[in-house]
């Protein structure tokens, strides 16, 4: 088992869904900070300036880790999986060197402007370069899943001296599975931010501190999660229908079809059982469901598992779960807002401390559905890293001996957990701290 | 045109531009604890390329990912190659960008000292093996058509040892002559003085490294066939000279553009020289990476061309009008007073 392309996998997973913690609120809180201080340069209120500068502070200490872990990213494409960088480097590569030069500068050097430049550039200037940071972040996040979205559902390309090459850039960047994922995946980090900005508001009412302003931010942060939220089950949908006509091995594992059928039913209590290609449990069945959901047609074909070969079937149990999993956090996340926006509205947020209670315990709730999310995606691939074209088995680098990934993964494993740790202490500490300097009154609420 | 020399040429100008930005940022953390004696000075020196590191670190992104779409074959193999060198670097790169971030967040003093030695050791540890793998490449790694056949302790060769060097010296140099450009009073004084002593080291490690190239690589030999080529290593040496004469004249705003320019032209002599090679092989030439067998296809050659050809000057100028906005020097007043500040 411990050899160097089970290792290397490891340390993908590790190093990819550590990355990963930080993007989807980065997306997300750089679109929110950028709406506050909107609001403060429309209306002049000052409040709404500390809003900024509060979810600023707590946006930067994200943003830090997530812009170095990304670097590790772009590395390990060479350092653990040279052949498949060799063989799809002529399309795979043209996405990620676009990100760089388009989206990442952007999104560093105006970052630099907007945390160092509140006495430097006018205020409509120092607005502008927030919205130029949240632009690019999306942006990045739009270049860096049409990479994906070509493993996923590779287009625009030939096999041809020995390799994979690009032969038409427009289907790679109109590629329907690249775009899907990426909106499904925006609105799912915007999900992250309004839930952050929910919880740690929710926190500070709980403890009647700075109310106006939290109640303000909650409200902010109600309407863009519950926005956010419903988009993401839309989106997801038809997502969903995409990778059932373009990955059926990886529909069929996340619905647990064994066998095809027509008039597919979903059942809304599955488990399967790998080893005798079955369910061990199937109850609750809503005739015809699958099939709509697939094909938006009742009658419609679904292939199971069982009709591919063995060799190229995804994991089931990890897919399955992890699917369900995201779609019952997805469903509560809509509730959870909807109630949030109404209660918010109707100022009787501090009515229900449980229910604000409730929203601080929920912070951690939409990050781990990205994760699932996210393991859906690339388990589901499995066993292929370009879907249908090329193995992951193929994909890793030769030249690699066991004791470097050993090594490398020991180090990513202490060096991000150590990271982590802090950035978590560092985020909770100016999270509980609030704006409290505001309170002295100053032109320049943050000045001491 | 040939595309594949209009990419190699980027490829030098993204590595040369990265080295000159990032250098000083590498450069003053390395020197941050001897520069500022007290916290105060130290927080100047990280708050003097605090809006700019970042943007500037970018350059490495993309050399990196332009290497990966323009020539794949050289980027896979060079990244998995120098494996653990890169994996060094990277976590280098990692803690260095954390540390500015984390270290004034906690008034402790143990807290910040210990972010001090890791922005000091993370600054280092990049300078250096930038360095080596330059080096490394400059004069070829072991590779035939069995794949590769060196070893970490191999990249520690003496030639290895003396680019890194010349790397850690360059950007010594270049980070105290920023942090005299951008403070101010006793700090600014001594990052000046700090400079004019380098400068001596400095010079002897660059003799030492353009003299052994000529033994340890077949970098001259492209100079030797076109002379004109020579006028950047010429350029490289006069403004090395330049550094000097401009800090003994007290100029330090011009000895800092002139170790720029020394930068560009070291990096710019090295790539000139390994040309058509991106990664010369040390067993056999036959087995050398080029412009021409690492390549894309024309086709994608072709569109990243048009990315570059418009995206790439809309960076450099609205990172020109950046730098403009910060170009004022940074005083311990200002950092106290910035609660935003590192």
């Amino acid at each position: 088992m411990m050899d160097v392309l089970t290792l290397s996998r490891l340390q993908f997973a590790i190093t990819s869904m550590f990355h990963f913690i930080f993007v989807p609120l980065t997306l997300g809180l750089s679109v929110l900070v950028a709406m506050m201080e909107t609001r403060y340069v429309l209306s002049g209120n000052e409040m709404y300036k500390r809003m900024a500068k509060f979810w600023g502070k707590l946006f930067l200490i994200n943003f830090a880790l997530g812009v170095v872990t990304g670097i590790t990213m772009e590395f390990q494409f060479g350092m653990n999986w040279a052949e498949y960088s060799r063989y799809v480097g002529d399309i795979f590569g043209a996405p990620l060197a676009i990100e760089a030069t388009v989206a990442f500068f952007m999104e560093s050097v105006f970052i630099g402007v907007w945390a160092f430049g509140w006495d430097k550039v006018g205020r409509r200037f120092h607005a502008v370069s927030i919205w130029l940071v949240a632009l690019a972040t999306n942006l990045s996040g739009l270049w860096i899943l049409l990479a994906n979205g070509w493993m996923q559902h590779p287009v625009g390309y030939v096999l041809r001296n020995g390799r994979a090459e690009m032969v038409d850039f427009m289907a790679l960047i109109t590629n329907p599975f690249g775009l899907l994922k990426f909106g499904h995946q925006i609105v799912s980090g915007y999900t992250v931010a309004g839930f952050f900005v929910m919880g740690i508001s929710a926190y500070h009412l709980l403890k009647a501190r700075n109310r106006e302003f939290f109640k303000a931010s909650f409200g902010m942060a109600a309407v863009f999660a519950l926005a956010a939220s419903i988009m993401v089950a839309v989106i997801g949908d038809f997502h969903a229908a995409d990778v059932a006509k373009t990955q059926p091995a990886k529909f069929a594992a996340m619905e647990a079809v064994w066998n095809s059928c027509s008039n597919a039913p979903m059942h809304l209590i599955a488990f399967p059982d790998e080893k005798n290609e079955c369910n061990l449990v199937s109850a609750l069945p809503v005739p015809g469901l699958l099939s709509f959901l697939a094909f938006h047609d009742t009658n419609a074909q679904i292939r199971g598992i069982t009709s591919f070969p063995k060799d190229e079937r995804p994991p089931v149990l990890p897919v399955f779960l992890s699917f369900r999993l995201m779609v019952g956090l997805g469903t509560l996340f809509i509730l959870l807002s909807a109630a949030g926006l109404f209660l918010s509205r109707n100022g009787l947020l501090e009515k229900y401390p449980l229910f604000l209670k409730l929203l601080v315990l929920c912070i951690p709730l939409p990050y781990i559905a990205n994760q699932l999310g996210w393991l859906v995606s690339e388990v589901g691939r499995q066993p292929w890293i370009v879907y249908g074209i090329m193995k992951t088995s193929d994909a890793v680098s030769k030249s690699l001996e066991l004791s470097q990934v050993i090594g490398s993964l020991l180090g990513f494993t202490l060096l991000y957990g150590l990271l982590g740790f802090v950035d978590i202490y560092l985020l909770a500490k100016f999270a509980r701290k609030g704006p409290e300097e505001t309170h002295v009154g100053a032109t320049n609420a943050f000045r001491n | 045109m040939d595309l594949h020399i209009v990419w190699f040429v980027l490829w030098g100008v993204l590595w040369a531009v990265y080295f000159m930005l990032d250098g000083f940022v590498l450069g003053a953390g390395m020197l941050h604890r001897v520069l500022g004696k007290t916290d105060i000075d130290r927080r100047v020196v990280i708050n003097s390329f605090g809006p700019v590191w970042d943007g500037n670190e970018v350059w490495l992104i993309t050399a990196g990912g332009a290497t990966f779409a323009a020539f794949p074959t050289t980027y896979a193999l060079m990244f998995s190659y120098l494996y653990t060198p890169l994996l060094l670097l990277l976590f280098g790169l990692i803690v260095r960008g954390v540390s500015f971030e984390f270290r004034s967040k906690e008034e402790s003093a143990a807290w910040r000292g210990c972010w001090d030695w890791a922005i000091v050791l993370s600054s280092f540890v990049p300078a250096l093996l930038f360095g080596v793998a330059f080096g490394n490449i400059f004069s070829g790694l072991p590779m035939d058509q069995a794949g590769y056949h060196g070893s970490l302790v191999a990249l520690l060769n003496p030639y290895g040892i003396v680019s890194g060097l010349l790397f850690v010296m360059l950007f010594l140099e270049h980070g105290a002559l920023y942090v005299a450009v951008k403070s101010t009073g006793e700090l600014s004084r001594r990052a000046e003085s700090l400079a004019r002593t380098l400068w001596i080291p400095l010079l002897v490690v660059a003799v030492a490294f353009l003299g052994y190239t000529n033994f340890a690589t077949k970098l001259y030999d492209n100079y030797l066939k076109t002379p004109v080529l020579l006028v950047a290593p010429i350029v490289a040496v006069a403004a090395l000279i330049g550094v000097r004469v401009l800090l003994g004249k007290g100029n330090t705003l011009s000895a800092f553009t002139a170790s720029c320019v020394t930068i560009l032209g070291v990096v710019g002599t090295g790539v000139i020289g390994l040309f058509p090679n991106l990664i010369p092989s040390s067993l056999d030439t036959l087995y050398s990476l080029t412009i021409y067998n690492s390549s894309s296809s024309e086709y994608t050659l072709r569109i990243m061309t048009a990315v570059a050809f418009m995206f790439v000057p809309v960076v450099i100028l609205y990172k020109i009008w950046v730098y403009r906005i910060f170009r004022g020097r940074v005083t311990a007043e200002g950092v106290a007073a910035d609660h935003e500040a590192y």
